[in-house]
C-alpha cells in the first residue's frame, strides 16, 4: 500500500465532513495559538523586565532601609528612619569600589505654570544621579554640587512633564513654575525613556537637588534609598561587601544582628525578577497546555466517534481487500492531519494574537522559534497520541462483524 | 480445459454460532466443488445457512471446522493480510445491500479496491475504474453520488467494484434482493455476459426465476446441501429482456 494512496483516502474522507474536521481541529488550533501567545507573552515581559532592570546601569547598586523581605525586595521601603545622607556621604567617602553615589527622596507634587497643571513625581538627588541611572539631558544643564549644597531652586524635567506643562516641541529651560507652591526654575530637559515593564512613563519625572527636596519640600531627615555605582561591573560584588560592613558599623549593628538595611545589586533584581517572569511564563505555559490537551482529547473523542459511525465503512474497505494497516493508517493520517493542520493554523493565530496584545494592550510579547516548535510538536505528539487508539480499535475489526454493524 | 480446473473445493464446513449456552449450527458439514466457470445459484430458505457459507468461501469470515481451497491455495492457513489480498485480488463480492460508501462517487467507489493494490498510478486507476463502470452501463455517470442513484444503478457500481480488479470469481448474495424484477434480470444480463467471459459466479437467491440463469442449482437446507442440479432449460437474460421491452416481466411470466 503506497502512502499517498492513504493520504488521499484519507483526505477524501476528512473533506466528506468538513465541518466536523473544522471544529475538531479547532480545538488544536486554540490550544496551539494559546501556548504560543501566553508564551510569547511570558517570554516578552521577561525580555522587558531585563532590559527595563539594564537601564537601570549595570554597575548599580541599591540601598533600601529595612531588612529583606522573604524573597523579595522592598522597592517602595517608605520611610524607615534608618537610612540618612550621611550614609551616603560616608559609603562615597569610604568605600573604594564605589565610584557614584547618591541619597534619593521621592514625593509626589503639584505643579503650576500660568495655565496649566499637572501631577507628577519629584525626586530629591545628588548629581551624581544621573552618571548611576544613565539620565542625560537634551537641553540645558545637570544642576551642581554647588546647587545642591544651597538647596538651590532649580530642577530637571521630564519629556511628559515638558509637554503637558508648555506644550508639543517648546523648549522649557529658563521658565519657572511652581512645585507645591514653591518657585522652581527649569534649568535642564532629560531624554525621552518611554514606558518602564510595569507601565510607568519613566518621563514623568522632575528632579531636583537633594536638599532642595529634602528641606524645602519634606522637612524630614529620611530617605527613601541610596543609589550607588561600582566602579566596573565585576566590583559590584566588593562593592556590595563595603556598603553592607560600613552600614552595620555606623548603624552600630551587632554580631548577630540582622542588617536594618537591603543592598541590591543589578544582577539580585534582575535575578528576582527573572525568575518572577519565569514563574509567570511556566503557569501560562501550563495552561495554555491543559487548553492543547482538551484539544487532543477532542480528536480522540471524534476519531472514535467516527469510528464507530464508519464502522460499515471499514468493513467495506476490509471486504475489498484493506489490510489492517491500511485502516490503521487511514485513521492516523485523519488525525495527524487535523493536528498538523491544526498546528499550523494556530501557530499563526498565535503569533498574530501575539502581535496584537502588543500593539493594542501594549504588552511586550516575543514569539520564539522554540515556542513554536514547541507547540507544534506538541500539537503532532496529540495526534499521534491520541489518534492511535482509535486507529487500532478499526484496523482491528472483523470484516463480517463490521460489515454486519448497523 | 479451462472448464475441469476446479476452484472452489470446500470438505466438511461447520460453523457453530456459541451464545452462552447455546450452540447454532449455521453450517453443519458442508462439502463441494465448483470448477471455474460454473455459475452456481444457491438456494434455500432463510436461515439455512447460506450467507454464512458465502462470507466463508469469500473470505470475510472463518469456518469452525473443515477444509477450504480457493484455486489450490488452502485458504484456513492464511493470517489476516494474506486473506485481505486474496479478498483484492481473486474475489468480487457482491452484497444484498450494495454495501457501496455514500458521500462518495460511482468511480471513487469503483476505484476502491486499486487503491489498495499498489500497481497502478493515478490515471490508470481512473482508466480501469471507468471501464468497469462501462461494463455495467454506467458509463455515462461517473461522478454520481450513490443518493442520486437508484437501487438498480447502485448495484451495478458493487458489480463495477467486484470486477474492477479482474477477480476469479464473483460471490453476490442475494444481489437482486432489493430490486424489482426488470432490473434485477439486468444484472443477471450483466452476470450471464462475465460469466460467458469466463468469470466463475457464485450466487444466492430464493427467487427461483433468477435461479434459471444459472448453469447449476443448489439447495440449502438446516446448514446442509441436499439438492445439487444442472439447470434445464437456462434462460438467456437478455433475451427474456427483448421479449417483454417494457412491460412488468414478473406478470407476464406467472
Ligand atoms: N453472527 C451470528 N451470530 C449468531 N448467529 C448467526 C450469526 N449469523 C448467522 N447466524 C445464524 O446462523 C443461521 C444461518 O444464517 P445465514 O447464513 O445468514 O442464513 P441465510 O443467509 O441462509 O438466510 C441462522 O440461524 C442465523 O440466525
Ligand atoms: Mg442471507
Amino acid at each position: 500500500m503506497r502512502i499517498v494512496n492513504l493520504i488521499r483516502i484519507a483526505s477524501r474522507s476528512l473533506s466528506k465532513n468538513k465541518l466536523r474536521t473544522f471544529l475538531t481541529m479547532l480545538g488544536i488550533i486554540i490550544g496551539v495559538a494559546s501556548v504560543i501567545a501566553m508564551l510569547a507573552i511570558g517570554e516578552g515581559s521577561k525580555q522587558n523586565i531585563k532590559a527595563s532592570i539594564a537601564s537601570l546601569g549595570t554597575n548599580s547598586i541599591m540601598i533600601f532601609p529595612g531588612a529583606v523581605n522573604q524573597g523579595g525586595v522592598r522597592m517602595e521601603a517608605g520611610s524607615s528612619a534608618n537610612l540618612k545622607r550621611e550614609d551616603s556621604e560616608a559609603i562615597l567617602a569610604r568605600c573604594p569600589l564605589v565610584e557614584f553615589v547618591s541619597p534619593v527622596v521621592r514625593t509626589g507634587a503639584q505643579i503650576i505654570t500660568g495655565s496649566q497643571n499637572w501631577r507628577t513625581i519629584v525626586i530629591g538627588a545628588f548629581t551624581d544621579y544621573f552618571s548611576i541611572r544613565n539620565l542625560n539631558v537634551v537641553s540645558g544643564t545637570y544642576f551642581s554640587a554647588t546647587d545642591e549644597r544651597a538647596a538651590a531652586k532649580v530642577c530637571l524635567v521630564g519629556q511628559t512633564v515638558s509637554v503637558n506643562l508648555f506644550g508639543e516641541g517648546s523648549d522649557p529651560i529658563g521658565q519657572v513654575m511652581r512645585i507645591n507652591r514653591i518657585p522652581f526654575k527649569i534649568i535642564g530637559l532629560l531624554e525621552k525613556k518611554g514606558q518602564n515593564t510595569f507601565g510607568q512613563d519613566q518621563d514623568d519625572i522632575i528632579i531636583a537637588p537633594f536638599s532642595t527636596v529634602q528641606k524645602r519640600m519634606l522637612s524630614t531627615t529620611n530617605i527613601n534609598q541610596i543609589i550607588a555605582s561600582a566602579v566596573s561591573e565585576e566590583d559590584v560584588d566588593g562593592a556590595k561587601d563595603e556598603i553592607t560592613m560600613l552600614l552595620r558599623e555606623r548603624h552600630k549593628l551587632a554580631e548577630d544582628v540582622e542588617d536594618d538595611f537591603t543592598v541590591r545589586t543589578q544582577s539580585d533584581i534582575s535575578n528576582i525578577f527573572g525568575s518572577i517572569s519565569k514563574v509567570l511564563t511556566i503557569l501560562l505555559g501550563s495552561i495554555a497546555s491543559i487548553s492543547l490537551l482538551v484539544g487532543g482529547i477532542g480528536i480522540m473523542n471524534i476519531m472514535l466517534v467516527s469510528v464507530t459511525e464508519r464502522t460499515k465503512e471499514i468493513g467495506i474497505r476490509l471486504a475489498v481487500g484493506a489490510k489492517s494497516k491500511d485502516v490503521l493508517m487511514q485513521f492516523m493520517i485523519e488525525a495527524m492531519f487535523i493536528s498538523f493542520v491544526g498546528g499550523i493554523i494556530g501557530v499563526g493565530l498565535g503569533t498574530l494574537v501575539s502581535v496584537l496584545v502588543a500593539k493594542f494592550g501594549g504588552w511586550p510579547v516575543a514569539v520564539t522559534i522554540y515556542s513554536i516548535a514547541l507547540s507544534f510538536l506538541f500539537a503532532a505528539i496529540i495526534g499521534i497520541f491520541f489518534g492511535w487508539y482509535p486507529a487500532r480499535k478499526a484496523a482491528r475489526l472483523n470484516p463480517i462483524d463490521a460489515l454486519r454493524y448497523e | 480445459m479451462e472448464k475441469e480446473k476446479i476452484l472452489i473445493e470446500v470438505r466438511n464446513l461447520e460453523k457453530i454460532y456459541r451464545s452462552g449456552e447455546i450452540e447454532l449450527h449455521a453450517l453443519s458439514g458442508v462439502s463441494l466443488s465448483i470448477e471455474a466457470g460454473e455459475f452456481v445459484a444457491i438456494m434455500g430458505a432463510s436461515g439455512s445457512g447460506k450467507s454464512t457459507f458465502m462470507n466463508i468461501i469469500g473470505c470475510l469470515d472463518s469456518p469452525t471446522y473443515g477444509e477450504y481451497y480457493l484455486d489450490g491455495i488452502d485458504v484456513l492457513k492464511l493470517n489476516r493480510d494474506q486473506l485481505a489480498e486474496l479478498r483484492n485480488k481473486k474475489i468480487g463480492f457482491i452484497f444484498q445491500s450494495f454495501n457501496i460508501l455514500s458521500r462518495t462517487t460511482a468511480i471513487e467507489n469503483v476505484e476502491l479496491p486499486l487503491l489498495y493494490n499498489n500497481k497502478l498510478n493515478s490515471k490508470e486507476r481512473r482508466e480501469k475504474a471507468f471501464n468497469a463502470l462501462k461494463a455495467v452501463g454506467l458509463g455515462d455517470r461517473p461522478d454520481a453520488l450513490p443518493n442520486q442513484l437508484s437501487g438498480g444503478q447502485q448495484q451495478r457500481v458493487a458489480i463495477a467494484r467486484a470486477l474492477v480488479n479482474e477477480p476469479q470469481v464473483i460471490l453476490a448474495d442475494e444481489p437482486t434482493g432489493n430490486l424489482d424484477s426488470r432490473t434485477s434480470y439486468e444484472i443477471m444480463e450483466i452476470f450471464q455476459n462475465l460469466n460467458d467471459k469466463g468469470i466463475t459466479i457464485v450466487m444466492v437467491t430464493h427467487e427461483a426465476d433468477i435461479a434459471m440463469f444459472a448453469i447449476s442449482n443448489i439447495l440449502f437446507k438446516d446448514g446442509k446441501i441436499i439438492e445439487n442440479n444442472s439447470v434445464k432449460n437456462r434462460k438467456s437474460a437478455s433475451e427474456e429482456l427483448k421479449k417483454n421491452p417494457k412491460a412488468d416481466i414478473n406478470k407476464m411470466l406467472k
